[in-house]
C-alpha cells in the first residue's frame, strides 16, 4: 500500500464556549489515499463537514485547531502560511460543495468562472480549450454553448458539474467533496455520483466525500469512516462496515437506514375514503399588469383514489408536483378543475364556512420542522388551537395536548416550551400531534422525513406507522425516497412532470416496474446493491 | 442569550436610553420643577443663561427658557408617541391586510399608499394643520396620516414572506380564519422590524412637531420646543440662548431614539448585528 496523499492526524477543534460540546472535531485521524474514495458519514452535528474545512483552511474564526496535523503530499497545512496555502488550495486540491445553486456566480459566465481557475494559479496559454476540454470532461451536453451561459441556465445537476470541472481544473491530486449530491434529485444524484466515480479512476485522485447517506456511500466508497459527536467511532473497508458493522453507533445508523424491503400489503378495507378525480393545476410564470405570463402545469389530470386504513404513497423528484397535489386534496391550492371527492363530497366547490367541518377530518404534517411550528407560541397552544378554533372547551383541549405530546413520545413538560427549545425530530412528533389533535381519518404527510437525520428518521417513520395503525388512519404518503416509500406505503403512484406514470401495490411497482420513469427512478437509488443487514441492530 | 443583553452590548445604545429616560422624567417632573406656566413673564428680557435666576436664560418677554424646555418635552412624547400609535394601527392594519389578502386587494392597497407617498409628507402636513386649525389635535392627526406607509410597506412584505411559511399553512389547515390567522400566527413574527420602525418614527414624529410649531402652525397653547425656536429666530445674534437650548433638547431626543432603534433593531436581529461586528462572534 503506497503512502497516503492526505492524512489528519490527531485533529481537535475547539468550540466557543458555551456550545454544546468542548470540542467540535477531536482527535480525529484520516488517511486518503491516492486513487480511492474515503467517505466520512455521520448525521448532523458530527463534525464531519468541520473536517472538510479544516483541510480546506475554510474554518470559521473563532474555532482555533487545538491540536493535531494535516499532512498534505508531505507538507502540514495548519503549518502554512497563508499565500503558501493560497497557491496549493485550488492546484492541489480541489473542493465541491453542497449547494449548487448558490456556489456560483451568477453574473459571471461559466467558461470565465472555470477558466478563472487557470488565471488565478498563472496558467497561461488556450484556456478556453482547456474549458472545453473540462466540460466534456464532466460530460456536460454541448459544451460549446454552455461555456458561454450564465449559471442561471442550468439545471442543479449541470451546475453540480460545473463545479466539479472548476475543482478539477487544475488536476488535484485531492478532491473534496462536502454532501455534493444533497441538493439533487435521486437521478442526478446518480449521474454525479458516477461522474466523481468515474473521473477519480481516470485520474487517480483521492476523494474526501463527506456524506450522511449510506445509500451513497454503498455506491461510491472504497473505505468508510464514521463519525459521531466529532469522533470518529469506525473506519475500514466499505464493505466490511456496511455489511458487518462493529462500534454500536454505526449499528445503529445502519439499522435506521430505511431498508426499502416491501410492507406486506394488508387488506384493504372496502369504503373509499377519498377520491381524486381529473386535478389539474397551472401556475402562471412571469407576466405582468398587461400581460398574462405563460402557465405551467404542476398537476394534470391526477386521479387516485384512498381506501380507508390505507397508505398511498406519492413519489417523484423535485418539481414533480406531487406536493401541490397534496395542497389540492387540503385546499391549501386551489385546483383549476377536477374532483376531489371526500366521502363522496367533493370539497373543492366548499365555502370556507362549509369546508370547516372537514378540515377537522383532513390534516396535514408539514416537511420542514423548523418552519411548520410557529417561533413565537408555546407547544401546548400549537397542539390546542385545532380543538378550540372548531369549539372544545380551552381546559379540555389542553388535556388532550397533554395526552397527544404522551403519544408522540414526548414529555408533557413540553407544554410551556418553545418550539426552538427542541431538535428537528421532536418538533416533527410536535407537528405531528398538532395534527392528529383533530382525530382526522385521513392525514397527509408531506415529506414528514426528509428533513431529518436516518436515526430520527426511522423513529418518526415508527411512530407514524404505530399511529396509523392504532387510529386507523388513511394516509397520503409524499416522498422522494423509495425506499422509505416501499417501507410505509400499501400502493405507490409516480408522478413526473404533473402527471401520475405508474400506480399500483408497493410490491407489483417496485418488483415489475411498467412504466420507463419508474425504473430509472428505481435505478437511481443509491447502492441499491446493498442491503442494509437485518440483524444490525 | 436574552433580549435585555443583547441590547446592553450596545453602548449607543445604552447612552440612548439613558438621554431618554432623563428627558421623560423631566417631562414628568416640569410642574414640580418649574411649577408655574412656562408662559408666565418671570423677570427681565434677554437675560443670559444663568443670570438673574435664570438657568438657561430669559426670552424677549421675559419667560424661562428652561421652563419651556421642561414642559415642551411633554408635548414632544405626547405628539410623537400618539402620533406613532395611530399610524401603527392604521400602517399595521392595511399592511397586513394588503399582505395576507394579496392580489387585487394588495394592489388597491398599495397604490393607496403610494398615493400617500409621491406627495411630500410635510407639505401634507403643513396642509392639513393649516386647514384644520393649529392644535395638538389636528397635529397628531397630520402626523399620523404622513407617516403610516413606510409601516404599511414593511408590514406587507413581512406578511408576504410569513404567509407561505408552512406554520401558517397548517393554522389554514386546521380551519383557523383568516383574522386569527394574520394577529395570532403572523404578526408576532413580524414585530421586531415594527418596534424598531416605530422607535424611529417617534423620532420623525417630533421633528415634524417641532417643525410645525417652528412655522407657528403649533398648538397656541402648549409650549413647544419648535415654536421656541421659531420666535428665538428674529433675534439670534442677542439672544443665542433661545434657539440654541431648545435645539439641543430636539437633537438630543432624536438621537437618542435613533440610538435606541439601532440597539433594538441589532438585539432583535442578532444575526445581523454579529455580521455588521456589534457583537462579538
Amino acid at each position: 500500500m503506497t503512502a497516503p496523499i492526505l492524512a489528519i492526524e490527531n485533529l481537535t477543534i475547539g468550540l466557543p464556549i458555551g456550545g454544546d460540546r468542548a470540542n467540535a472535531v477531536e482527535g480525529v485521524s484520516l488517511a486518503v489515499n491516492p486513487g480511492e474514495i474515503l467517505c466520512v458519514v455521520g448525521e448532523s452535528g458530527s463534525g464531519k463537514s468541520m473536517t472538510a474545512s479544516a483541510v480546506m483552511g475554510l474554518l470559521p474564526k473563532g474555532l482555533p485547531v487545538r491540536s493535531g496535523r494535516i499532512l498534505f503530499e508531505g507538507n502540514d497545512l495548519l503549518a502554512l502560511s497563508p499565500e503558501a496555502f493560497r497557491r496549493l488550495r485550488g492546484v492541489r486540491l480541489g473542493m465541491v460543495f453542497q449547494e449548487p445553486m448558490t456556489a456560483l456566480n451568477p453574473l459571471m459566465r461559466v467558461g470565465d468562472q472555470i477558466g478563472e481557475a487557470f488565471r488565478v494559479h498563472g496558467e497561461r496559454g488556450d484556456v478556453r480549450a482547456k474549458v472545453l476540454a473540462l466540460l466534456e470532461d464532466v460530460r456536460l451536453p454541448d459544451p460549446p454553448s454552455i461555456i458561454d451561459a450564465y449559471p442561471f441556465r442550468l439545471s442543479g445537476g449541470q451546475r453540480q458539474r460545473v463545479m466539479i470541472a472548476m475543482a478539477l481544473a487544475l488536476g488535484p491530486s485531492v478532491l473534496i467533496a462536502d454532501e455534493p449530491t444533497t441538493a439533487l434529485d435521486v437521478t442526478t444524484q446518480m449521474q454525479i455520483l458516477r461522474l466523481i466515480r468515474g473521473l477519480q479512476k481516470d485520474r487517480g485522485t483521492g476523494v474526501l466525500f463527506i456524506t450522511h447517506d449510506f445509500g451513497v456511500v454503498a455506491e461510491i466508497a472504497d473505505r468508510v469512516a464514521v463519525m459521531q459527536h466529532g469522533r470518529v467511532v469506525e473506519q475500514g473497508e466499505a464493505r466490511a462496515v456496511l455489511d458487518a458493522p462493529q462500534h454500536p453507533y454505526t449499528k445503529a445508523l445502519i439499522a435506521a437506514v430505511p431498508h426499502g424491503r416491501v410492507r406486506p400489503a394488508e387488506a384493504a378495507h372496502a369504503d373509499t375514503v377519498l377520491k381524486v378525480a381529473g386535478v389539474a393545476k397551472s401556475f402562471r410564470r412571469g407576466g405582468g399588469l398587461f400581460r398574462r405570463g405563460t402557465p405551467v402545469a404542476a398537476v394534470a389530470d391526477a386521479a387516485f383514489s384512498l381506501k380507508k386504513g390505507e397508505t398511498l404513497g406519492l413519489v417523484g423528484e423535485s418539481g414533480s408536483g406531487k406536493s401541490t397535489l397534496a395542497r389540492c386534496v387540503v385546499k391549501l391550492v386551489t385546483p383549476d378543475e377536477g374532483q376531489v371527492l371526500f366521502h363522496g363530497t367533493d370539497l373543492l366547490p366548499l365555502g370556507r364556512g362549509a369546508m370547516q367541518p372537514y378540515r377537522s377530518r383532513i390534516q396535514m404534517v408539514f416537511q420542514d420542522p423548523y418552519a411548520s411550528l410557529n417561533p413565537r407560541r408555546r407547544v401546548g397552544d400549537i397542539i390546542a388551537e385545532g380543538p378550540v378554533t372548531h369549539g372544545v372547551p380551552r381546559e379540555q383541549a389542553r388535556a388532550r395536548a397533554r395526552d397527544l405530546l404522551a403519544l408522540v413520545q414526548l414529555d408533557p413538560g413540553a407544554m410551556d416550551r418553545f418550539p426552538h427549545e427542541f431538535s428537528g425530530g421532536q418538533r416533527q412528533r410536535i407537528g405531528i400531534a398538532r395534527a392528529l389533535a383533530l382525530e382526522p381519518e385521513l392525514l397527509i404527510a408531506d415529506e414528514p422525513v426528509s428533513a431529518l437525520d436516518v436515526s430520527v428518521q426511522a423513529q418518526i417513520l415508527a411512530l407514524l406507522d404505530e399511529i396509523r395503525t392504532r387510529l386507523g388512519l388513511t394516509m397520503l404518503f409524499i416522498t422522494h425516497d423509495l425506499r422509505v416509500a416501499a417501507q410505509v406505503c400499501d400502493r405507490i403512484a409516480v408522478m413526473q412532470r404533473g402527471r401520475i406514470v405508474e400506480m399500483g401495490p408497493t410490491a407489483e411497482v417496485f418488483g415489475a416496474p411498467r412504466h420507463a420513469y419508474t425504473r430509472e427512478l428505481l435505478d437511481a437509488i443509491p447502492g441499491k446493491a446493498w442491503t442494509p443487514p437485518l440483524e444490525a441492530a | 442569550m436574552s433580549f435585555w443583553k443583547r441590547f446592553a452590548r450596545n453602548i449607543g445604545a445604552l447612552v440612548g436610553l439613558a438621554i431618554l429616560v432623563l428627558v421623560g422624567l423631566m417631562a414628568v417632573l416640569a410642574p414640580v420643577l418649574f411649577p408655574f406656566s412656562p408662559w408666565e413673564m418671570r423677570g427681565i428680557p434677554f437675560m443670559g443663561p444663568g443670570e438673574a435666576g435664570f438657568l438657561l436664560g430669559s426670552d424677549s418677554l421675559g419667560r424661562d427658557v428652561a421652563a419651556g424646555i421642561a414642559h415642551g418635552a411633554l408635548v414632544s412624547f405626547l405628539v410623537g408617541g400618539v402620533s406613532t400609535v395611530a399610524a401603527l394601527a392604521l400602517g399595521v392594519t392595511l399592511g397586513a391586510v394588503a399582505g395576507y389578502g394579496g392580489g387585487w386587494i394588495d394592489d388597491a392597497i398599495m397604490r393607496f399608499t403610494e398615493f400617500f407617498q409621491t406627495i411630500p409628507s410635510f407639505v401634507l402636513a403643513v396642509v392639513l394643520v393649516a386647514i384644520f386649525t393649529p392644535s395638538i389635535t389636528s397635529i397628531v392627526v397630520a402626523i399620523a396620516v404622513v407617516s403610516w406607509p413606510p409601516v404599511t410597506r414593511v408590514v406587507r412584505a413581512e406578511f408576504l414572506s410569513l404567509r407561505s411559511r408552512e406554520f401558517v399553512q397548517a393554522a389554514e389547515v386546521l380551519g383557523r380564519g383568516p383574522i386569527a390567522i394574520m394577529f395570532t400566527e403572523i404578526l408576532p413574527n413580524a414585530l421586531s422590524p415594527i418596534i424598531v420602525l416605530a422607535s424611529l418614527m417617534v423620532a420623525t414624529a417630533i421633528l415634524l412637531e417641532s417643525s410645525l410649531s417652528f412655522l407657528g402652525l403649533g398648538d397656541p397653547n402648549l409650549m413647544s420646543w419648535g415654536f421656541m425656536i421659531g420666535s428665538g429666530r428674529s433675534v439670534i445674534r442677542i439672544a443665542w440662548w433661545m434657539s440654541v437650548f431648545p435645539g439641543v433638547a430636539i437633537f438630543l431626543t432624536v438621537l437618542a431614539l435613533n440610538l435606541v432603534g439601532e440597539g433594538l433593531n441589532d438585539a432583535l436581529n442578532p444575526r445581523l448585528a454579529r455580521r455588521r461586528g456589534t457583537l462579538p462572534a
